[in-house]
C-alpha cells in the first residue's frame, strides 16, 4: 500500500475559509472524547468552555484583554512564517520585553530618577524598552542563523528557557520588594508605570489597541508594500527572491526583530497593563498559544484577530472548567495542541489530494 | 516472401490511451517495432512521447489499450516486469550515486545478488563489445556526462535486452560523444536488438532509425521512413505548420556594454564547479553565445554574472562602463541589465504569484512599479498585460498564477518581461529549453531583435544549433574555463565540439591548421 499526496490544482476562497472551521470543529469533538474518558459530560464542558464565557459582559472583556497579547505575538509571528522563517521562540521574546520594561517600572518607584521631569515619560519609555528587549532576543537566533547556518528553530525555542529562569532569577533577587515579606515578586508598580485602562473600571486597557493598530498596518504592509512583497516571495519562493535582488539574510533579521519587537510590546503590555508587578511567571505560554493562533488564522491579519479569540476562549474555559467540573488545567494545553495538530492537517489537505493505492506499482 | 515478415512483431501498441484527470497525454497510439528495427519517436515537448514510453517500460499503467510482445498480450505492471520481458531503458536523467564508482552502481540495479570481482569482468566486456570505454573503478562525480550515460547504458545491457529504449540521450553530449554513441548503438542493431531512439533532433533519427513514428499533442500523426524525408518535412509533420524562420537583422557593433575580466570563483555546492578566469566582452548589438556540456560552469557563471553572487573586486565585471563586481542584481538592473535565469519556476518567477506579482519580482526597482515603497500593483498588472500581448502569452484569465502557464508560455512571459524594459545587456541561461519549436523561435526572434536595437546579448546555451542559428560569437565553457570567442559564421560544429571535451588551444590550432 502506497499513500501520496497529489497537489490540488487551485485552492478556492471557499476551501482556505473552511479549512480552519472544520480544523476546529474536529479539535473540540476529540476534546469531547478526552472529556469524556475522564468521566465528565462532554456537552457540560462544550457549554462551559465555549458558551458560558461569551454570555457576561466582564468575561467578554477578559475574552479580549487575554486576546491581546495573543494577537499581537501572532501577527508578529505571521512575518516570520510567511517568509518561511521558524520563530518559536515569542514566548522568551515576550518574557524579556516584560522584563526589561518592568526593570524600568521598578527602578522608578516612588520618584526615583525622576527629578524635575516628573513620571510623564516613564510609559513610553517602558513600552520603547518592551520593544528593544523582545526585538534584540529576537535577533539572536536571527543573527546565528545569518551568521552560522544554525537552526533558529532550535535556538529560538531554547533561548525561551532562558529568558524564563533570567525573570525567574530576578523576580527572586535583585528587583524583588524589599518591603514584600519575600515573596518573590517586585513593588507594585506606581500609576505612572501602569498602562491607562480605557474606560475607568473596566479590564480593557491600552494594550487592546496596540493589537489592533498592529493587525491593521500589517494587512496593509503585506498587501500594498514591496517589504510585504519580499516577505511572501522569500517564503514562497527563495530562489526567486534572490533573483529579485531581496537579501535574505537582511530580511531573516528584520522578521525576526518585528516579530520580537511585537512579542515584547505584548510582554510589557502584560506586565503594565494586565499584571501591575513583576512575577517569576508572567505568561500562561502566550508566546506558544500565539503560534496556534497564527495558523489557525492562515497567517492573515484578520484570521489572526479571529483565531486569538478563539485561542483566548480556550484560557477562560479552561479556568472555568477548573472550577466547575473540576477538570485538570492542563486540559487548556492538550487541547491547544489538538487543534494545532488539527490545523495543520487541514492545511495539508487543502493543498495535496491523499490518495491511498494498493498494491505495489501505481 | 521472407519469413521474419510473417513473425509478429517484438513490440506491439494497439489504441493506447492515457489520461490524466481530464488531460489526455496519449490519445489511441498504434505502434509496432520488428525484431531488429530502430525505430523513432519524434514530437516535440509535450507531445507525449515520454508518457507512451514510460507505459512500454512499465512504470505507468494505460488508461486504455493493449501491449503484446511477440503476439502475446502482455501487463507490464512494473519496471521489473518489463526488464523480465526484454525491455530496457536508458534515461535521460541519470540516476547514479556520485559517490559509488561504476561498478557499484551497476550492482546496484542488478536482479540478483553478484560479486564485485565478477561484474567488473563483465562490465569489462560490454565495455570491448560494444566500444564503450568504461573504468569500472572509477568514482561517479568525477566522469562526464557522456561516460555517465554509458554506465546508464552498460547496466540496461548487463540485463540483455531485446528491445532498448533511449530517451533524448544526445541532449547531454558534444558532438563527439554521440557519434561515440552511434558507433555503439549500431553494433547493438548489429546484433539483432531493437531500439527505440526519442528525439526531436531529425538528423539523428535519419542516420539511425528505418522508421519514425511522430506525435502531435497526445496523438499520433504520421509513421514514415525518415531517410525518405527532408528535415524541413518531418519538423512540419511534428509542428503540424511550418516554423518561422529566424531573420537575422543586420546591425553595427556598438561600445564594449558588458566586459568580464579575469573572474574566478570557487564553487559554493559539492561537485561544483569553480571558475577560472573567465574573461569576456560583449559590444553592443552583439550576440555573444556561450557553448558547453551541462554542469561545466554555466550556473555559476549566470549567479555571478547576474549578481546573486557578487565578487570581491568591483572591475571584474563593468556593465555600461560601471565597476559592479561588488553589486547586487538590483544595483546592475539599474546599470541597464536583464537577466533570464534558466530555470522558469522557482528562479525566474515564482509559481504561485501572478503575473502581475512577477512583473513586480524583476522590475521593482526599473519597472516603475514600486513608488515610496508602495507597490503598485494596477500598473504592474498593466505591465503583465503588455509582456502578455507582446510575446503572444496564452493564460488564462486576466492575471493568472504563473504555474498555470505551459512551459513555452512561461518562459515566453519571462524573456519577454526583461525585454520590454529595453535592457541595454542581457544575459540568458538555456532560454528555450524545454520549449516548443515555435515559442523558441519567438524568443530566439526577440533576442536577435533586441541585439539589433543596440543591446548586448550574452546567451548561455547548451544547444549548438541555436547558437549558430543568432550569436556573432561562440565561446566555449569547460570545467569552469571560457574558451577566447569564435566567429560563428566561420567556426565550424566540429571546432566547437572539441573544445566542449576539453581540448586545449594546442589542439584548436591544429585543427585550424587542416
Amino acid at each position: 500500500m502506497r499513500i501520496d499526496l497529489e497537489p490540488r490544482p487551485a485552492r478556492s476562497l471557499a476551501v482556505d475559509v473552511a479549512a480552519p472551521i472544520l480544523a476546529l470543529a474536529a479539535a473540540i469533538l476529540i476534546g469531547g472524547v478526552v472529556v469524556w474518558l475522564l468521566g465528565k459530560s462532554p456537552t457540560r464542558a462544550f457549554s462551559v468552555y465555549f458558551v458560558e464565557p461569551l454570555l457576561e459582559g466582564w468575561s467578554l472583556q477578559e475574552l479580549a484583554v487575554k486576546a491581546c497579547p495573543l494577537a499581537l505575538i501572532a501577527i508578529g509571528l505571521s512575518y516570520c512564517f510567511r517568509a518561511n522563517l521558524w520563530n518559536i521562540g515569542a514566548e522568551g521574546q515576550f518574557v524579556m520585553g516584560g522584563l526589561l520594561g518592568g526593570w524600568l517600572a521598578v527602578a522608578t518607584h516612588n520618584g526615583a530618577m525622576q527629578g524635575a521631569l516628573g513620571g510623564w515619560w516613564i510609559m513610553p519609555a517602558m513600552l520603547a524598552l518592551g520593544v528593544i528587549g523582545g526585538a534584540l532576543y529576537a535577533l539572536v537566533p536571527a543573527l546565528l542563523r545569518v551568521w552560522l547556518g544554525v537552526s533558529e528553530i532550535l535556538t529560538s525555542l531554547m533561548l525561551v528557557y532562558v529568558a524564563e529562569l533570567a525573570l525567574d532569577y530576578v523576580a527572586r533577587g535583585p528587583l524583588r520588594d524589599p518591603k514584600g515579606f519575600n515573596f518573590p515578586q517586585s513593588v507594585t508598580f506606581d500609576d505612572v508605570a501602569r498602562l491607562p485602562f480605557l474606560a475607568e473600571g473596566e479590564r480593557l486597557h491600552l494594550g487592546v489597541l496596540f493589537a489592533l493598530v498592529a493587525l491593521a498596518v500589517s494587512a496593509f504592509v503585506f498587501a500594498r508594500t514591496l517589504f510585504g512583497f519580499e516577505v511572501r516571495l522569500v517564503g514562497e519562493a527563495p530562489r526567486a527572491a534572490r533573483f529579485a535582488g531581496f537579501s535574505d539574510k537582511r530580511l531573516t533579521l528584520a522578521v525576526f526583530a518585528i516579530s520580537g519587537a511585537l512579542a515584547g510590546l505584548a510582554g510589557i503590555a502584560e506586565v503594565a497593563g494586565q499584571i501591575g508587578q513583576l512575577q517569576p511567571k508572567i505568561s500562561p505560554g502566550y508566546g506558544f498559544t500565539a503560534i496556534i493562533v497564527a495558523f489557525l488564522g492562515r497567517l492573515s491579519p484578520f484570521g489572526i484577530l479571529v483565531a486569538s479569540l478563539v485561542l483566548a476562549l480556550t484560557y477562560i474555559g479552561g479556568e472555568a472548567a477548573q472550577v466547575a467540573l473540576k477538570l485538570p488545567n492542563d486540559m487548556t494545553r492538550a487541547f491547544q495542541g489538538v487543534l494545532l495538530m488539527c490545523v495543520l492537517m487541514a492545511d495539508v489537505a487543502t493543498r495535496y489530494r491523499v490518495r491511498i493505492r494498493l498494491g505495489a506499482a501505481p | 516472401m521472407n519469413p521474419d515478415q510473417a513473425l509478429p512483431p517484438l513490440l506491439s501498441l494497439r489504441g493506447i490511451v492515457k489520461r490524466f484527470g481530464g488531460f489526455v497525454a496519449n490519445d489511441h497510439i498504434d505502434l509496432d517495432i520488428a525484431q531488429g528495427e530502430a525505430h523513432a519517436l519524434v514530437g516535440e515537448n509535450g507531445a507525449g512521447k515520454s508518457t507512451l514510453v514510460k507505459i512500454i517500460y512499465g512504470v505507468l499503467a494505460p488508461t486504455e489499450g493493449t501491449i503484446a510482445i511477440d503476439g502475446e498480450q502482455v501487463r507490464l505492471n512494473s519496471p521489473e516486469a518489463a526488464r523480465a520481458r526484454g525491455i530496457g531503458m536508458v534515461f535521460q536523467h541519470f540516476s547514479l550515486f556520485d559517490n559509488l564508482t561504476v561498478a557499484e552502481n551497476v550492482a546496484l540495479v542488478l536482479p540478483r545478488r553478484e560479486s564485485l570481482a565478477g561484474l567488473r569482468a563483465r562490465i569489462a566486456e560490454v565495455s570491448r563489445r560494444y566500444r564503450m570505454p568504461l573504468e569500472p573503478d572509477r568514482d561517479v562525480w568525477s566522469l562526464s556526462a557522456g561516460e555517465r550515460q554509458r554506465i546508464e547504458i552498460a547496466r540496461c545491457l548487463l540485463q540483455d535486452p531485446r528491445l532498448v529504449i533511449l530517451d533524448e540521450p544526445t541532449s547531454v553530449l558534444t558532438p563527439q560523444e554521440a557519434y561515440g554513441l552511434f558507433e555503439t548503438l549500431d553494433a547493438l542493431k548489429a546484433e539483432g536488438r531493437s531500439l527505440l531512439y526519442i528525439s526531436h533532433k531529425l538528423e539523428e533519427v535519419q542516420r539511425l532509425c528505418e522508421r519514425a513514428t511522430i506525435l502531435r499533442l497526445g496523438r499520433k500523426v504520421a509513421s514514415c521512413d525518415p531517410r525518405q524525408e527532408s528535415p524541413r518535412s518531418l519538423a512540419a509533420l511534428m509542428v503540424g505548420a511550418q516554423i518561422a524562420e529566424i531573420r537575422p537583422a543586420a546591425h553595427a557593433k556598438g561600445e564594449v556594454r558588458l566586459r568580464v575580466d579575469a573572474l574566478s570563483a570557487e564553487a559554493e555546492t559539492l561537485h561544483g564547479v569553480d571558475l577560472a578566469h573567465v574573461s569576456l566582452s560583449v559590444r553592443g548589438g552583439e550576440i555573444l553565445g556561450v557553448a558547453g556540456v551541462a554542469g561545466n560552469g554555466q550556473a555559476e557563471l549566470f549567479e555571478l554574472l547576474s549578481g546573486e553572487r557578487t565578487v570581491e573586486r568591483a572591475e571584474t565585471i563593468i556593465i555600461g562602463g560601471a565597476a559592479l563586481g561588488r553589486g547586487g542584481v538590483t544595483a546592475r538592473r539599474l546599470h541597464g541589465a536583464a537577466f533570464v535565469p534558466e530555470e522558469r519556476n522557482g528562479h525566474a518567477a515564482a509559481p504561485d504569484f501572478s503575473l502581475a506579482q512577477n512583473v513586480v519580482l524583476s522590475r521593482h526597482a526599473t519597472g516603475g512599479v514600486v513608488r515610496r515603497g508602495l507597490v503598485r500593483y494596477e500598473r504592474a498588472r498593466e505591465l503583465a498585460q503588455e509582456i502578455a500581448s507582446a510575446f503572444d502569452v496564452r493564460k488564462t484569465g486576466p492575471d493568472p498564477a504563473a504555474r498555470t502557464l505551459s512551459g513555452g508560455n512561461l518562459q515566453k512571459f519571462v524573456v519577454g518581461r526583461e525585454i520590454l524594459g529595453e535592457p541595454k545587456v542581457l544575459i540568458v541561461n538555456q532560454p528555450t529549453w524545454g520549449v516548443d519549436a515555435a515559442a523558441s523561435a519567438a524568443i530566439r526572434q526577440a533576442l536577435v531583435d533586441l541585439a539589433a536595437r543596440g543591446a548586448a546579448v550574452l546567451l548561455i546555451s547548451q544547444d549548438l544549433d541555436e547558437l549558430f542559428e543568432i550569436c556573432d560569437s561562440i565561446a566555449v565553457i569547460h570545467d569552469g574555463r571560457l574558451s577566447a570567442p569564435l566567429d560563428a559564421h566561420a567556426a565550424t560544429r566540429e571546432e566547437i565540439g572539441l573544445l566542449m571535451t576539453g581540448a586545449t588551444g594546442g589542439q584548436q590550432e591544429d585543427l585550424h591548421a587542416h
